[in-house]
């Protein structure tokens, strides 16, 4: 069994073994249930289900995000605070085997928790007509956005020595990335291509929304969910260094 | 074993350690003494490859410390001085997880397990959350995950720190079952636990090593040469006193009445003479109850030490 998927295994049963992951995906289930029924379906039932399946992921993804940074926060931090990162790093596991160990964990579970949500969409599939495609790359989307949120959760969780602190971080590390868009309209070009194009959502996101898959905005997510990675990694080879 | 060799760390402008030299061979068990804040957990965690020196070399069995931390890994067992233990496993899960971490094979996991849990006495809360059990309990599990894969060097940080009196045997005597299998190093402000546990004694003080060597060594060094050794005996013959007087190396007998029936002689000598002692208390009649060292002479050492920084 390797490293990666040991720390995996066991941070996933974490999440399962404690109450700190069953409140944060009853709480994002119960608020994506609520959106969906005041703002996606609305009153006015006269909306073609496709914008009803727009609007839903256009929600999601905001839950989704907020989750991240919950489901992150302790990742590294707690490890820290607690005392136990000792044993990972006495042990012969490379930093990479655990950030990625620990990353993954946490996808697992947001995923498993995005997922559990899809009865929404089947509601909508089961009065209304949806092509599957836009499901699918819509719940892609969603994916994409969750494991870079995840990422950058994790390196504030890699910053931090307290899970307050950790989600603080984060939360101002993912909400700075989603305001780089609109900071793009306030310059002028070329700076502003560039603010536009790191923007974490408005550029990227609202493709899959509607079910459009673009190769540019899969590259995207990846990329940013490597660097936040290939960041918390370095920052702890570096604690050694101290 | 381990070779150490101008060690030093600085964080930022302060020296944790500086300069330190000292060897530890194979098989043997170290003690190593300082105050708070005297750099034993700095250099520990060093050992343990958990920071890096500033300069200097740490190797272990030849394997230099920043050039294969990993490669030293395999060969370590660590016991921090806050156990590193996850609360929501219970005690064979956890101590699987920490076998599977250090490369034990997948068909000796279970096998190794029951090992570490039969050293420690952990059989009965296989099955316990760790959260759950008492602090000595804890501590014992955080010695038998740095045991489960039957490491080569053993590191142990203030193992017995926060221990009840009861639970301090408990885990002198845990340590005693360790020699022989490791070498182990081992940080603790438990004289008694020390002077009985380890073959030799590291005297770190402000960072820089002041005394190293046996008891008697450090002792002879500080101009303390000589043990003390108690026996308590029940029965005493005629002229016990002055048959312990002439055995060789001894240089002053005293005793007194510890109870109606019993009878404690200081015996002090140049060398280790308690087999000798023994052979004369029993050859006199007497019921011997007790035989030991005085610790009290490693604390005037350590303090000494601690004190004047280094053998004058």
């Amino acid at each position: 069994m390797t490293a990666v998927w040991l720390i995996a295994r066991r941070e996933l049963g974490t999440y399962l073994r404690t109450m700190g992951g069953y409140v944060i995906a009853a709480a994002v289930l119960f608020v994506n249930g609520i959106l969906f029924n005041a703002f996606a379906l609305g009153s006015d039932r006269s909306h073609l289900s496709t914008d009803v399946l727009s609007q839903f992921y256009y929600l999601s993804s905001g839950t989704i995000m907020t989750a991240s940074v919950f489901l992150s926060m302790r990742l590294l931090a707690e490890e820290r605070q607690t005392g136990t990162l000792v044993l990972l790093a006495s042990s012969p596991v490379r930093e990479s085997e655990i950030v990625l160990g620990k990353f993954f964990s946490s996808l697992i579970f947001l995923t498993l928790m995005t997922l559990a949500g899809v009865y929404m969409p089947l509601l909508i599939l089961v009065n209304g007509k949806l092509s599957v495609g836009h499901v699918a790359v819509g719940y892609l989307g969603l994916l994409l956005l969750g494991s870079t949120s995840l990422a950058i959760g994790l390196l504030g969780s890699a910053l931090a020595r307290s899970q307050l602190v950790a989600a603080i971080t984060a939360g101002g590390l993912i909400v700075g990335a989603i305001v780089l868009y609109p900071l793009g309209a306030l310059t002028e070009h070329p700076q502003s291509d560039v603010l536009f194009s790191l923007g974490l959502w408005h550029r990227h996101f609202p493709p899959f929304q509607v079910g459009l898959l673009n190769l540019r905005d899969v590259v995207y997510y990846v990329a940013v969910t490597y660097f936040a990675l290939f960041l918390s990694i370095r920052i702890l080879e570096a604690r050694r260094w101290r | 074993m381990i070779e150490v060799h101008k060690l030093t760390k600085y964080y930022g402008e302060r020296a944790a350690i500086r300069d330190l030299d000292f060897s530890i061979a194979k098989g043997e068990v170290v003690g190593f003494l300082g105050l708070n804040g005297a750099g034993k957990t700095t250099t520990l965690r060093i050992l343990g490859c958990l920071l890096l020196p500033t300069s200097g070399t740490v190797s272990v069995d030849g394997i230099e410390v920043t050039v294969n931390p990993y490669g030293i890994r395999r060969k370590i067992g660590f016991l921090p001085d806050v156990p590193p233990l996850y609360p929501e496993m219970t005690v064979g899960a956890y101590l699987a997880f920490a076998a599977r971490l250090r490369q034990v094979p997948g068909c000796e996991v279970a096998a190794r397990v029951g090992e570490a849990e039969e050293k420690a006495s952990l059989r009965d809360v296989h099955r316990e959350v760790i959260g759950e059990l008492s602090y000595g309990f804890r501590q014992r599990v955080g010695v038998a995950q740095a045991i489960v894969h039957k490491p080569a060097l053993l590191i142990l940080d203030e193992p017995a720190a926060g221990l009840d009196p009861a639970q301090v045997v408990e885990m002198r005597g845990l340590l005693r079952t360790l020699r022989g299998e490791h070498t182990v190093l081992i940080s603790s402000h438990f004289l008694a636990e020390i002077s009985q546990t380890c073959d030799r004694l590291l005297v770190i003080h402000g960072g820089e090593l002041v005394g190293q060597g046996s008891e008697d060594e450090l002792a002879a060094a500080m101009g303390q040469g000589g043990s003390t050794i108690l026996a308590e005996v029940r029965g005493q013959g005629a002229g016990v006193s002055a048959r312990l007087q002439r055995i060789s190396g001894v240089t002053q007998t005293g005793e007194r009445k510890e109870s109606e029936a019993t009878t404690v002689f200081e015996i002090t000598a140049g060398t280790d003479v308690r087999a000798e002692v023994a052979r004369v208390l029993v050859g006199a009649g007497c019921d011997l109850l007790r035989l030991e060292r005085s610790t009290s002479r490693l604390e005037a050492i350590f303090m000494n030490l601690a004190k004047t920084g280094g053998p004058q």
